[in-house]
C-alpha cells in the first residue's frame, strides 16, 4: 500500500477524501487545543495552588455566571461549526449523481461479490477508473457487512433484505484497502479486498479483455421470462394486468392509498418481495410474492433489467449495453409511467 | 497546630457494621447497604479481573498481524466476552452498586437505602445474572460481539448466545433496582437541613445515573429478551428472512446502550466532582451547573442513540439531527470540565492519591470526549466508525473516565469504608503507572484507526502492527498498574494503618461519622446547618452522636 | 459555623415502622414513590415491544388486520370487562384498608384475585385455540409449527407476514400474563396478612402500593385489547 505525504494519514484518493481530511484537522486542532489549555491551567494551578500549610482553608468562590455563560456558549459555538461542516459534506454525499457508472455488490460471509453494469464479475476486487463517479448499490446474502474503503473515506453497512448506496470517484491511481466493518462471523477479518484504480484507458482495456459475461440487465431479462413476469406486465415491460413497467425507474408512482413516491431500487424489490405492501393505484393486489425464488443477486439483475426499460421506444428496448458504452446510466431521461386512473 | 490533631481515636476497634456481626450467613442474609457494597465490590473485582484476562488475550493476539495465537472463532468470543463482561458486570455496577450503595446513605445522613431488602436482593440478581453468563462463557463461549446485532445474533451466530442474553437480561433488572432504590432514598431520606442544593455532586450524579438506569435498562431487557425468543422459536422481528429489520434491533439496542455510557460516567464524574472539591478544600465552582449538567446529560443521552447508526441505512436527515443533539451533549460535560478546573484557582492543591486519578480523569476525560465529536461530525464518522478511533474513543470514556474515577473514588473512601489506609507512596506510584500504561495502550488506536484499521479485525494488514505493538506495550504497563492496588487494598485491610474518622478534614456528612461506620450509619439522626463543601477548622466539623463503647 | 445537631428521636413508633426510616409518613412515601418509579421502568419495558407492534403494523397493515380478525373478540372483550371490574374491587380493598372496614377489605381483595384467575383462565383458552388452529408462531411445539391457513386472508395479505402478528401478539399477552400472575402472588401474600388484620387505618402502605400496580397491569390490557383485537374489524365488513 502507499502511504500518505503524512505519517497519520492514510491515503488519500478520492474527491471526498480531502475534505473530510480538512475537517478532521480541524477537529484535531479544536482537541489538541482545548486538551492543552485544560492540561496547562490545571497544571499551573496544581503547582501554584498547592497546598502549603495543613490547616489552610482557602477562601471559597461561589462561581460566576458570566464565566458560565462564556464556557458554555464558546464551545457551543465551535460545536455548532464541527457539526454545520461535517453535515455538509456527508450531505453533499448522500446523493449519488445520477450519471454515475453503477456497480453491484454483494456481501456474503466472507466475500464480496462485484458485477459491473456492463456485466464483468469480480470476487475481493473492484477495478474502478479514476475521474469517473461509480455509485455502488449493495446488498448481502446473509448477515450485516460493511463495504469500507479507507482511502475513499467512505463506507456504508450492507444488508440483508434492503439496497444500501455510497458513490465514489477516484483520484489517484494504485491499489488500495477493502475492509468489511461490520463484524460478520467467524472469517470477519479475511473479508477484505482491494480497490484497483486505473487510468481510464487502461480500465477500458481491462473491461475489453473481461467482455465475454452476460451483463446483469440482459440476465434480469432472461429471468424476467422464465419467472413468468411478462404474462401481466407484457413482454417488454408495456404493462397488462400489472403496472407498466419500462420508463418506471426514477419516475414517480401513484399507490391506492393516495400516496406518490419515487421508484427506486428498494421500491422495485419490496414490489417483488412483498407485492401487496406498496400497489400501483387502479390495479388489485393480485401479484404473488417471489421472495424466496430469487436470490439477491437475481434480484439485482432484474432491477438491473427494468430500469433498462424504456418508454419511448418500446419496440427495440434491448438491455445488452456493449461495453464500450458502459459510461451513463441510461435512466436519466426516463419520463414518469403513465398510470391508469 | 492544635487545631488540626485529630480529634477522635481510630475506631477500628470498636463497634462497626464491619464487626457488629460474624459469620459467612451475616454476610448473605445482611440487609445493610455498606455490607452489600462489599459484597459487590468482591463480585465486580472478580469479574473486572476475568474481563482483563479476556483483553491480555486480545492484546496478545495483535501483537503480530496474522492471527496466529487464537483460532478466529476463539479471538471472536474472546473480545465478545471482554465487552459483554466489562460492561454490564464491571463498568455498570462499579461505582453505583459498590461507592454509591455505601454512600448515598451516608451522604445524606440516612440510616440505609429506602428498600434494604431490594437492595440485597438486586445483588442477588445480579450474581445470577453473573453466573449464567459465566455458564455461557464455560459452555462454549459467545462470539455476537457485546452489541449482539441481527440477524447474525438471531440466526448466524452458533454460540451461547441465548445463555449470555439471559445473563445480561437478568443482570438488567439488578441495576433497575439499585436505581430506583437511589432514587426514592434521595427524595424521601434527606436528613433534616439536606436540602437538595446541600447536597454533594456525588449525589445528584447518582441521581441522574438512576434516572438512566430506570428508564434504558428495562428497553435493553425487552430486546435482548426478543432476541432469545427469536433464536429459540425461529421467527422474528430483527430477521430480514422473516420480514423483521435488523436495524430496528439496533435502534432499540442503542437506545439503552448509549445512555449506558452515561450510567457508567455520570457516577464517576460525581467522584471527580467530590475529590476536586475536598483535595483543593475549595467549594465547587458552578455548583449549580455542575449539578444540573449531570442531569442534563441524563436527558440528553436518551436522544443521541442515533448516532450509532449514521452508516447503518438510517435516512440522512435523521442522521443531521442526531449529529446535531450529539454536539448539543457535549456541552455539559464541557462545563463540567471548566467548572472542575475553575475549582482548582486559588484552592489549597494536595496531591493524595486521589487527587491524582481526578486529575488523570479530567486529562483523559478531555481528550475522550473531544475525540467523540470526531464520532458526531457526519463525515469524519462516516470514515472513523467501526474502526480502531472508536475503540480508542470509547476507552478513553470508560477506562479513562469511569475506571479513573471509580480508582480514585475507591482510594478516597478507603479509609471510611475498610478503616484502614491504603499505603500513599504505592498508590501515588500505581496511578501514575495506570497513566502512563494506559496512554500508550489507546492513543496510538486513534491513529490506526483513522488509517483504517477496523475493529474486532482477529488478523490485519502489516502496515498496522507498529499501532498494535505500541498498544500491547501498554496494556502490559496497564495489567501491572491494575495489580498493585489490588494487592495493596487487600494488604492494607489487614496491616494498613488505622483510619481517624475523617482523616482527611473534610465537611461531608460522611466523614462526621466513625471510620468504618457503625451499622446504623449515625447514632443519632444529623441536622444539616452548613452548606456542600463549607470547610472549617476540623474541630468544628464534629462527629455526630456518641459511639456506641462509649455509652456503655 | 458548621454546627450539627441531634435531632429528638421520634416518640413512640407504630411496630410495622422499619428501623431505617424516621416516620411512617416517611415510609408511607418512599413506597409509593418506590412503586410509582418501578411503573415508569415497566411502561419503558413494554414501551419496546409497542414500538415493534407500531411498525411492523405500518409495514403489513392487511396482514395485521387479518390475522387479528381472527383473534376471538368476545373473549377479549369478556377479559377486558374483568379486568376493569378487578380494578374496581382493588380501589375498593385499599378504601377499605384506609377506613378500617376489615371483613370489606378482605372480601374485595379474594374478588380481585379471582377476577384476575378468570382472565388467566380465559387467557389460557384463547391459547390453547391459537394452539389448536396452529398459529404459535414459529416451531416451538414439534407437531404443529406455525400454520396461517386457518386464517382468512384480507385480499393482497401475505400469509408469511401473518406470522409477525402473532409473534407480537404472544409477545405482548405473555408478558402481560406474566405482570398478571405476579400480581396475583403479591394479591394473595397482601390477602393473607390483611385477613390477619394487619392493615388499617395507620398503616395500609402495601395494600396502596399492590393497587397501584394491578391497575398499571389493566392499562396494559386497555391499550393491547384496541391494538391487538378491534384493528381491521371496519376492513372485513366494509369491504
Amino acid at each position: 500500500m502507499q502511504t500518505s505525504w503524512l505519517p497519520f494519514i492514510p491515503e488519500s484518493a478520492s474527491t471526498v477524501s480531502g475534505k473530510v481530511d480538512a475537517l478532521y484537522f480541524y477537529l484535531s486542532g479544536v482537541t489538541l487545543f482545548f486538551s492543552l489549555l485544560i492540561g496547562g491551567v490545571i497544571t499551573f494551578f496544581v503547582i501554584k495552588y498547592r497546598r502549603r500549610l495543613p490547616n489552610e482553608i482557602p477562601r471559597p468562590i461561589a462561581g460566576s455566571h458570566k464565566l458560565e455563560i462564556l464556557w458554555s456558549v464558546i464551545p457551543f459555538i465551535i460545536a455548532m461549526s464541527m457539526f454545520a461542516w461535517g453535515a455538509q459534506i456527508y450531505f453533499q454525499n448522500s446523493r449519488p449523481p445520477k450519471n454515475a457508472n453503477e456497480v453491484y455488490v454483494v456481501g456474503k460471509q466472507w466475500m464480496w461479490k462485484i458485477q459491473h453494469s456492463t456485466g464483468q464479475r469480480e470476487i475481493n476486487e473492484l477495478h474502478v477508473p479514476i475521474g469517473r463517479k461509480i455509485k455502488l448499490i449493495m446488498t448481502s446474502e446473509d448477515t450485516i457487512h460493511d463495504f469500507f474503503i479507507p482511502a475513499f473515506r467512505i463506507k456504508a453497512d450492507v444488508l440483508p433484505g434492503k439496497y444500501t448506496m455510497q458513490w465514489f470517484e477516484a483520484t489517484k491511481p494504485g491499489t488500495y484497502h477493502l475492509f468489511c466493518a461490520e463484524y460478520c462471523g467467524m472469517n470477519h477479518s479475511g473479508m477484505i479486498g482491494s480497490i484497483i484504480v486505473m487510468q481510464p484507458t487502461e480500465f477500458d482495456s481491462w473491461l475489453s479483455g473481461n467482455v465475454n459475461q452476460q451483463s446483469p440487465a440482459v440476465a434480469g431479462q432472461q429471468l424476467f421470462q422464465s419467472l413468468g413476469c411478462v404474462s401481466c406486465h407484457g413482454a417488454n415491460g408495456e404493462g397488462g394486468r400489472g403496472p407498466t413497467l419500462a420508463g418506471l425507474f426514477g419516475g414517480k408512482v401513484f399507490l391506492n392509498n393516495n400516496q406518490t413516491l419515487t421508484a427506486d431500487e428498494s421500491y422495485i424489490r419490496e414490489s417483488i418481495e412483498n407485492p401487496a405492501a406498496k400497489v400501483v393505484n387502479g390495479f388489485n393486489p393480485i401479484m404473488p410474492t417471489f421472495q424466496g425464488q430469487v436470490t439477491p443477486e437475481q434480484l439485482i439483475q432484474i432491477i438491473s433489467y427494468i430500469k433498462s426499460l424504456q418508454i419511448s421506444n418500446p419496440q427495440s428496448t434491448t438491455p445488452a449495453a456493449p461495453a464500450a458504452k458502459a459510461a451513463p446510466a441510461s435512466q436519466t431521461g426516463a419520463t414518469p409511467a403513465p398510470n391508469k386512473q | 497546630m492544635k487545631a488540626f490533631e485529630t480529634f477522635e481515636t481510630p475506631s477500628a476497634a470498636r463497634v462497626n457494621y464491619i464487626n457488629a456481626e460474624y459469620g459467612l450467613k451475616s454476610w448473605l442474609l445482611t440487609r445493610d447497604h455498606k455490607r452489600i457494597a462489599l459484597l459487590y465490590l468482591g463480585s465486580i473485582s472478580f469479574f473486572f479481573f476475568i474481563g482483563g484476562l479476556y483483553a491480555m488475550f486480545i492484546r496478545l493476539e495483535l501483537l503480530t498481524p496474522q492471527g496466529d495465537l487464537l483460532a478466529s472463532t476463539t479471538y471472536n468470543k474472546v473480545f465478545t466476552q471482554h465487552g459483554i463482561i466489562m460492561i454490564f458486570f464491571f463498568l455498570i455496577p462499579s461505582i453505583p452498586a459498590t461507592l454509591g450503595n455505601f454512600l448515598v446513605p451516608l451522604m445524606i445522613g440516612a440510616k440505609d437505602l429506602a428498600f434494604p431488602r431490594i437492595n440485597l436482593l438486586s445483588w442477588y440478581i445480579y450474581l445470577l445474572g453473573g453466573i449464567i453468563t459465566i455458564y455461557a462463557l464455560l459452555a462454549g463461549g459467545v462470539d455476537t460481539g457485546w452489541t449482539f446485532y441481527a440477524p447474525y445474533s438471531t440466526t448466524f451466530s452458533n454460540s451461547y448466545v441465548i445463555a449470555a442474553g439471559l445473563g445480561i437480561f437478568v443482570s438488567g433488572f439488578s441495576s433497575i433496582l439499585t436505581g430506583l432504590n437511589f432514587i426514592v432514598t434521595i427524595h424521601t431520606m434527606r436528613a433534616p437541613g439536606m436540602t437538595w442544593f446541600r447536597l454533594p455532586l456525588f449525589i445528584w450524579a447518582h441521581y441522574a445515573t438512576s434516572l438512566v438506569m430506570i428508564l434504558g435498562t428495562p428497553v435493553v431487557a425487552i430486546t435482548i429478551l426478543l432476541l432469545a425468543f427469536e433464536r429459540v422459536a425461529h421467527v422474528g422481528i430483527f430477521d430480514p428472512a422473516a420480514g423483521g429489520d435488523p436495524v430496528l434491533f439496533q435502534h432499540l439496542f442503542w437506545f439503552y446502550s448509549h445512555p449506558a455510557v452515561y450510567i457508567m460516567v455520570l457516577p464517576s464524574m460525581g467522584v471527580v466532582s467530590e475529590l476536586i472539591a475536598n483535595f483543593s478544600r475549595k467549594n465547587i465552582f458552578g455548583y449549580k451547573f455542575v449539578a444540573f449538567s449531570s442531569l442534563a446529560i441524563a436527558v440528553f443521552g436518551f436522544l443521541v442513540w442515533g448516532h450509532h447508526l449514521f452508516v447503518a441505512s438510517q435516512s440522512v436527515y435523521a442522521g443531521m439531527i442526531f449529529s446535531f443533539l450529539s454536539f448539543a451533549v457535549a456541552i455539559p460535560s464541557a462545563i463540567k470540565v471548566f467548572n472542575w478546573t475553575a475549582t482548582l484557582y486559588k484552592g489549597s492543591i494536595s496531591y493524595d492519591t486521589p487527587m491524582l486519578y481526578a486529575l488523570g480523569f479530567i486529562g483523559l476525560f478531555t481528550v475522550g470526549g473531544m475525540t467523540g465529536l470526531f464520532l458526531a461530525a457526519l463525515a469524519v464518522d462516516v470514515h472513523v466508525s467501526d474502526t480502531y478511533f472508536i475503540v480508542a474513543h470509547f476507552h478513553y470514556i470508560m477506562v479513562g473516565g469511569a475506571l479513573f474515577g471509580y480508582l480514585g473514588g475507591l482510594h478516597y473512601w478507603w479509609p471510611k469504608i475498610s478503616g484502614r489506609m491504603y499505603p500513599e507512596g504505592w498508590g501515588r506510584f500505581s496511578a501514575l503507572v495506570i497513566f502512563v500504561g494506559f496512554n500508550l495502550t489507546f492513543l496510538p488506536q486513534f491513529v490506526a484507526g483513522y488509517l483504517g484499521m477496523p475493529r474486532r479485525y482477529h488478523a490485519y494488514p502489516p502496515e498496522f502492527q507498529v499501532f498494535n505493538v505500541l498498544s500491547s506495550a501498554g496494556a502490559s504497563i496497564l495489567g501491572v498498574g491494575f495489580l498493585i492496588p489490588m494487592i495493596y487494598l487487600v494488604w492494607s485491610m489487614r496491616y494498613g494503618k488505622l483510619a481517624e474518622a475523617n482523616p482527611w478534614h473534610l465537611p461531608g456528612l460522611e466523614w462526621r461519622t466513625a471510620s468504618p461506620p457503625p451499622t446504623e450509619n449515625f447514632l443519632a439522626t444529623p441536622v444539616v446547618t452548613w452548606e456542600a463543601y463549607e470547610f472549617a477548622p476540623v474541630e468544628e466539623m464534629r462527629v455526630i452522636g456518641k459511639f456506641r463503647d462509649e455509652e456503655v | 459555623m458548621a454546627e450539627s445537631h441531634i435531632a429528638t428521636e421520634h416518640a413512640a413508633s407504630h411496630p410495622a415502622l422499619q428501623h431505617h426510616f424516621e416516620n411512617m409518613e416517611q415510609q408511607r412515601e418512599a413506597g409509593a414513590l418506590g412503586m410509582w418509579v418501578f411503573l415508569v421502568t415497566e411502561i419503558m419495558f413494554f414501551g419496546g415491544m409497542f414500538l415493534a407492534y407500531t411498525l411492523y403494523r405500518t409495514k403489513f397493515p392487511l396482514e395485521f388486520a387479518s390475522a387479528s380478525n381472527h383473534l376471538s373478540l368476545a373473549m377479549g372483550t369478556i377479559n377486558t370487562g374483568v379486568l376493569i371490574f378487578s380494578s374496581f374491587t382493588m380501589a375498593f380493598a385499599v378504601y377499605s384498608a384506609q377506613t378500617g372496614k376489615q371483613r370489606a377489605q378482605v372480601v374485595s381483595l379474594v374478588l380481585t384475585i379471582l377476577l384476575g384467575l378468570t382472565f388467566l383462565g380465559i387467557k389460557a383458552v384463547e391459547y390453547y385455540d391459537k394452539y389448536r388452529d396452529s398459529l404459535i408462531p414459529g416451531r416451538l411445539f414439534p407437531g404443529r409449527p406455525f400454520n396461517p391457513a386457518g386464517v382468512h386472508l384480507l385480499p393482497g395479505a401475505d400469509p408469511r407476514h401473518v406470522e409477525m402478528f402473532y409473534w407480537i401478539y404472544f409477545a405482548m399477552t405473555g408478558m402481560h400474563a406474566v405482570h398478571m400472575i405476579i400480581g396475583v402472588g403479591v394479591l394473595s401474600v397482601i390477602t393473607f396478612f390483611a385477613a390477619r388484620g394487619r392493615y388499617g387505618p395507620e398503616y395500609h402502605n402495601p395494600v396502596e402500593i399492590t393497587g397501584l400496580y394491578w391497575h398499571f397491569v389493566d392499562i396494559i390490557w386497555i391499550f393491547l385489547f384496541p391494538l391487538l383485537y378491534l384493528l381491521g374489524r371496519h376492513l372485513e365488513h366494509g369491504g
